[in-house]
């Protein structure tokens, strides 16, 4: 039941937004469906994970053996309630934003939502896969239309790299079912694959699903389409996009590729884990030279989710746990970093650390919450960052399935000593200094703005403390994958 | 018994809430109000400090660890938030509470030109800081030492900025910051080492299982040590991380009396004591803790021969005693480590505020050459400056001279050139302390008529946190009388006896030699004199005013370390991510991508021509046309 109103809450309620005709009501109305939304998804918390109402399985596609699948386990719960949080927030933090035909964005954000929410929950491969399409559509035309001035050419990139990403994908799908022996896409089924498709198969189909997995997290040198699509869309769509999309490719690797393909996922462990640490570096590197902010972020949060990758290849306990916690870390975070960026560019119009400085002095709130939210983008202890980098380190440290892991562990760590670099660097260049012409007359937050920081400032001291309920949510889930990959291993 | 000992979360927490009243009501407290709340947390915490460390000081008391709740927890791995009560954390309980107590006090009194805002969150930072810094000592395992360890980190950072218009001083941060995370790195690798090598965190659990047998190899030991240590040159200013501390000294006075002298930087000797029974089982790191420790010791004391800025002295001279510190960990004297952090947290913490008192009655000025005759103005400054100048050159009976000592003969039983090199840089220490005493207090003023005019003593709010330091560094070395002068009688030797015991067990010490030690203590105590009476006669008649030439310009350009970081660390990696950032990124991987991008548009444009045109249109259709079908399938196929 659960799964389902999260879908159909901000489906219906996105396709009802296209009718609205005034522009206020849309946003109101966004902002309550995307508010209900967030308590259905609490609700879920409370509940017994045996209950019958976190999950639905219906009949979809019989003639295809698809079903209508979906159910809520610990990884899911933790994603879409990132999910749930993120839109209210981002609603509420962009209030102020003005957009032409307000009713068609806001329509098209829920839509997307509601796809998010799909991918998170689907136990079906079809409907996984539809979900995926749906969530990405929305996003496309929210930047080719509301975009920057560039958008054309970064939604066309956008497009390209996902596009191709996804037919792959769908081709793997389309290979396995054939070679279900009930002819079935559930999750299950494909399951059961592990013990028929054989090694060498594995090799080949394991980077089916693994390029539009790399694409959506990004994994080096898959990532030029992410800088750009952050640059180019509005905030408003950046922030689902960093928050909540890019844990799609994740989700798919956790649920779709890696308990799936077990020999091909251990194969390639090694060639993909050194991916992403060279991205790792090559991202904070190139985070370090830049002066845009919305390209800093988009940069490190590439180093960010590069670890992450990186973690469950390590297949390790520590590790895996480590990932199930930043899932919902790095969007929280992220979110936090967007909405200082979107209020820096809505009150001085321009997003380059050369032309700001002495904030600190002229919006003193706004400067304490950035560095607390900057603070846990380097991963301090007490951060809620510190506890997903600390278990993925250690997870990685402790990789029983590479010979690398010691160097894997020390080369990654670079990448801890670059982002305090280039952090503490955004903040010397907007914050402190003196203040110039633009930055004289800056104002410090609105109440909205306040409210949303103070939210995700809350929640990342609290996780950062506390973080054993998040840690106890996800901790089944992570046993059974473990035992999945681990079986075939063998 | 143990009540007090249940309630020591209090001692962490107070000065946690300090740091929230303080920050979070920075607009509606008054100065006088954030002066008392900033202190009176901190005041709290050393009686509660002084309750526990009564407790400890009591006949058989075995270590407690006080649990707290579950803070990570994953499989096998527990890391609780828990502290550990023992000799060594109450020790340092009491130094940081006591020397921090004082210095909020002088602060409150040196801070008094800043706005209320401004004055309330400098005390929020300094609260925070002995927050992270108790949170260090009392963790009861790496973790939260960890924890700890870089909150201090970040306070350091926050304070080195804090007046944050300057942008010099916000580099002087980031530098001391990133360079911290350097030595970090090294810290959290030997933490996930030992997770995979002992399945666990805990202080008591690891010294247990590494003092087995055979337990664990020495190549294990050697490497975790060595890590550790690699965070411990780091946060404690050695090489080759030492520069940031120098640069550190763009703080307010007090916080470098506060965090770089007296406190954070000592956070590595305590680590490698917490863990001294790791090191005594791994000989190649003590070798290496040895000599890093000797070098910096030297290499400090020689750039502090030619600086002019009061507080750069100092900073060099903190390097160089620290040095003396790791110098004392290498050789096996942990006792004598933990004792010269005691003594020099005092006397440091001395000579700092009084370089503040000087540069308060100065008015800002800190150019050592613009100053002298200083002693006929400020009496009480210039009695306590000297006491400190005494106890760091080791000159008995002051504090300084007996945990040198200690140090320096421990040296001589491991290794006579190590002896040596000790008591050179002794002789250099006297030299520049009483450079800086005769060239700042003695002779004629230089400074301005102005500034002549405004010389005035400090008020007693920074005076009285002067003269109980100057009390402690008299009195203070007494704890710890060597045995050549009275058997049995090192008081601190016993106290801490618990803590050091299993590294004991392994080499006990050897039998000391009356004669010996009568001989080594003579000639530290004769090279000391030597150099403090060159110094003070020399510079009291004519003081070193022109900029150095020749080797003293080497010298005084602290042998171009940080140029040389520049050159061959900073430089390339920015040449290397501008290469990334202009090239590879943009020609490189975009060119591949736009060229399957255009291969595309072209099968696009083909094909487009059977249609009418409008992509977005076609897409939108084809959305909601998935919709429907997606919807109608959903609820009539039940």
């Amino acid at each position: 039941m659960i799964p389902v109103l999260l879908i159909v809450i901000p489906l219906v309620s996105g396709l009802v937004g296209f009718l609205i005709r005034n522009e206020k009501t849309a946003r109101s109305w966004s902002l309550f469906a995307a508010v209900v939304t967030l308590f259905v998804s609490l609700s879920g918390l409370i509940l017994h994970k045996e209950d019958a109402f976190l999950s639905a399985d219906v009949a979809w596609l019989p003639a295809m053996g698809s079903r209508f699948s979906v159910a809520l386990d610990g990884m899911g719960q933790v994603l879409c309630l990132l999910t749930a949080i993120s839109f209210p927030i981002i609603f509420i933090a962009t209030w102020r934003t003005p957009y032409k035909n307000a009713r068609n964005f806001y329509a098209l954000m829920l839509l997307s939502q509601a796809g998010l929410m799909g991918v998170f929950l689907a136990m079906d491969a079809l409907l996984f896969y539809f979900f995926w399409e749906l969530a990405l559509i929305p996003v496309y035309f929210l930047c080719s239309i509301w975009g920057g001035e560039k958008r054309i050419a970064a939604s066309f990139k956008f497009f390209v790299y996902t596009f191709l990403g996804s037919i792959v994908m769908l081709v793997g799908i389309l290979w396995l079912y054939s070679h279900t022996p009930d002819h079935s896409f559930s999750l299950k089924s494909f399951y059961a694959l592990r013990d028929k498709v054989t090694g060498h198969d594995q090799l080949w189909l394991f980077w089916l699903f693994f390029i539009a997995f790399a694409i959506k997290m990004p994994i080096f040198p898959l990532h030029t389409w992410q800088p750009d699509a952050y640059e180019q869309s509005p905030t408003a769509t950046t922030m689902v996009l960093s928050a909540v999309m890019v844990k799609m490719g994740l989700l798919g690797l956790l649920r779709w590729l890696a308990p799936v393909l077990p020999l091909g996922t251990w194969a390639w462990g090694d060639t993909v884990s050194m991916f992403c640490i060279i991205g790792m570096i090559y991202a904070s590197l190139v985070a370090m030279q830049q002066d845009d902010l919305k390209r800093l972020v988009a940069y490190s949060s590439i180093a960010h989710m590069g670890l992450m990758c990186l973690a469950v290849f390590a297949t390790t306990q520590l590790g895996m746990q480590g990932v199930m916690i930043q899932l919902f870390n790095h969007g929280i975070n992220i979110l936090g970093l967007w909405i200082v960026v979107e209020l820096i560019e809505r009150q001085f119009h321009t997003r380059k650390m050369s032309e700001l400085g002495g904030l600190a002095q002229k919006a003193p709130v706004l400067a304490i919450l950035l560095v607390v939210v900057a603070l846990a983008n380097v991963a301090l202890p007490l951060t809620n960052a510190f506890i997903g980098e600390f278990l993925m380190f250690s997870g990685v440290y402790a990789s029983a399935v590479t010979r690398y892991n010691v160097v894997f562990t020390v080369t990654a760590g670079i990448s801890i000593i670059l982002s305090a670099v280039y952090t503490l660097n955004m903040i010397q260049k907007v914050f402190f200094g003196n203040t110039n012409t633009l930055t004289e007359k800056a104002k410090d937050l609105y109440p909205n703005e306040k409210f949303v920081l103070i939210v995700i400032v809350v929640l990342i001291v609290l996780i950062g403390v506390y973080p054993k309920p998040v840690l106890d949510l996800t901790k089944e889930t992570v046993d059974t994958l473990l035992t999945k990959m681990a079986t075939a291993t063998k | 018994m143990n009540n007090v000992i249940s309630l020591v979360w209090l001692i962490p927490v107070l000065p946690l809430a300090g740091f929230l009243v303080c920050g979070l009501l920075r607009r509606h407290l008054s100065k006088s109000l954030t002066g008392v709340i900033g202190s009176g947390v901190i005041l709290a915490s050393f009686i509660l400090s002084l309750l526990i460390f009564g407790q400890v000081r009591q006949e058989g008391f075995q270590a407690v660890v006080v649990r707290l709740f579950d803070f990570i927890s994953v499989g096998k791995l527990s890391i609780s938030f828990a502290f550990q009560v023992d000799p060594l954390s109450a020790l340092f309980l009491l130094i940081i509470t006591g020397v921090g107590f004082l210095i909020h006090v002088y602060s409150t009194a040196y801070m008094h030109e800043e706005t209320a805002p401004d004055f309330a969150r400098y005390f929020a930072y300094l609260n925070l800081f002995v927050f992270s810094m108790l949170l260090l000592v009392l963790g009861s395992n790496y973790v939260i030492m960890f924890i700890g360890w870089e909150g201090v980190g970040l306070c350091s950072y926050l304070l080195i900025g804090y007046w944050f218009k300057n942008i010099e001083y916000g580099a002087a941060a980031r530098k001391a910051f990133i360079m911290n995370r350097i030595g970090d790195l090294g810290f959290l690798i030997a933490i996930f080492w030992m997770i995979s090598q002992f399945g666990t965190t805990n202080f008591i659990e690891i010294f247990t299982k590494a003092a087995m047998p055979k337990a664990v190899s020495t190549g294990v030991l050697t490497g975790i040590t060595l890590l550790l240590f690699v965070g411990a040159t780091g946060k404690s200013a050695q090489i080759p991380l030492y520069t940031w501390l120098p640069d550190a000294m763009a703080g307010p006075t007090p916080v470098s009396a506060l965090i770089h002298a007296a406190t954070m930087v000592t956070a590595g000797i305590y680590m490698i004591a917490r863990s001294n029974i790791l090191y005594t089982l791994a000989p190649v790191t003590q070798t290496v803790v040895a000599v890093i420790g000797l070098a910096t010791a030297l290499l400090a004391a020689t750039i502090a021969l030619k600086q002019n800025d009061i507080k750069k002295v100092l900073a060099y001279s903190t390097v160089s005693q620290l040095g003396y510190m790791f110098l004392g960990l290498g050789v096996g004297a942990y006792t004598g480590a933990v004792f010269h952090v005691m003594t020099h947290a005092f006397f440091k913490a001395l000579l700092f505020l009084g370089a503040g008192s000087v540069i308060h009655a100065m008015h800002h000025e800190q150019d050592i050459r613009k100053m002298g005759g200083l002693k006929k103005h400020l009496f009480w400054t210039h009695l306590t400056f000297l006491i400190a100048c005494l106890a760091i050159a080791g000159i008995p009976p002051f504090a300084g001279f007996f945990s040198k000592d200690e140090i320096l003969s421990a040296a001589y039983e491991k290794n006579p050139v190590y002896y040596a090199v000790g008591v050179f840089t002794a002789l250099l220490t006297a030299f520049y302390m009483f450079r800086l005493y005769a060239t700042t207090f003695l002779g004629k003023f230089r400074g301005t008529h102005e500034q002549a005019h405004h010389l005035h003593e400090s008020p007693s709010a920074m005076v009285i946190p002067l003269v109980v330091l100057a009390v402690l560094s008299v009195v203070a070395g007494f704890v710890g009388i060597p045995a050549a002068i009275a058997p049995d009688a090192h008081w601190l030797g016993h106290f801490l006896a618990p803590v050091f015991e299993g590294s004991t067990r392994l080499h006990p010490a050897a039998e000391a030699d009356k004669k010996l030690e009568w001989g080594l203590m003579g000639i530290s105590v004769g090279v000391a004199a030597l150099g403090m009476i060159y110094a003070w006669s020399r510079f009291s008649r004519k003081p070193d005013l022109e900029e150095a030439q020749g080797f003293g310009k080497v010298l005084a350009d602290k042998w171009y370390v940080d140029e040389l970081y520049d050159a061959i660390i900073v430089k390339p990696i920015n040449a290397l991510g501008r290469f990334f950032n202009s090239f590879v990124e943009k020609s490189v991987i975009d060119g591949i991508v736009n060229g399957v991008g255009r291969l595309v548009q072209y099968g696009g444009r083909q094909i487009r021509l059977l249609q009418s045109g409008l992509v977005g249109g076609y897409v939108l259709l084809m959305v909601i046309g998935i919709l429907a079908l997606f919807l109608v399938e959903l609820f009539t196929k039940k």
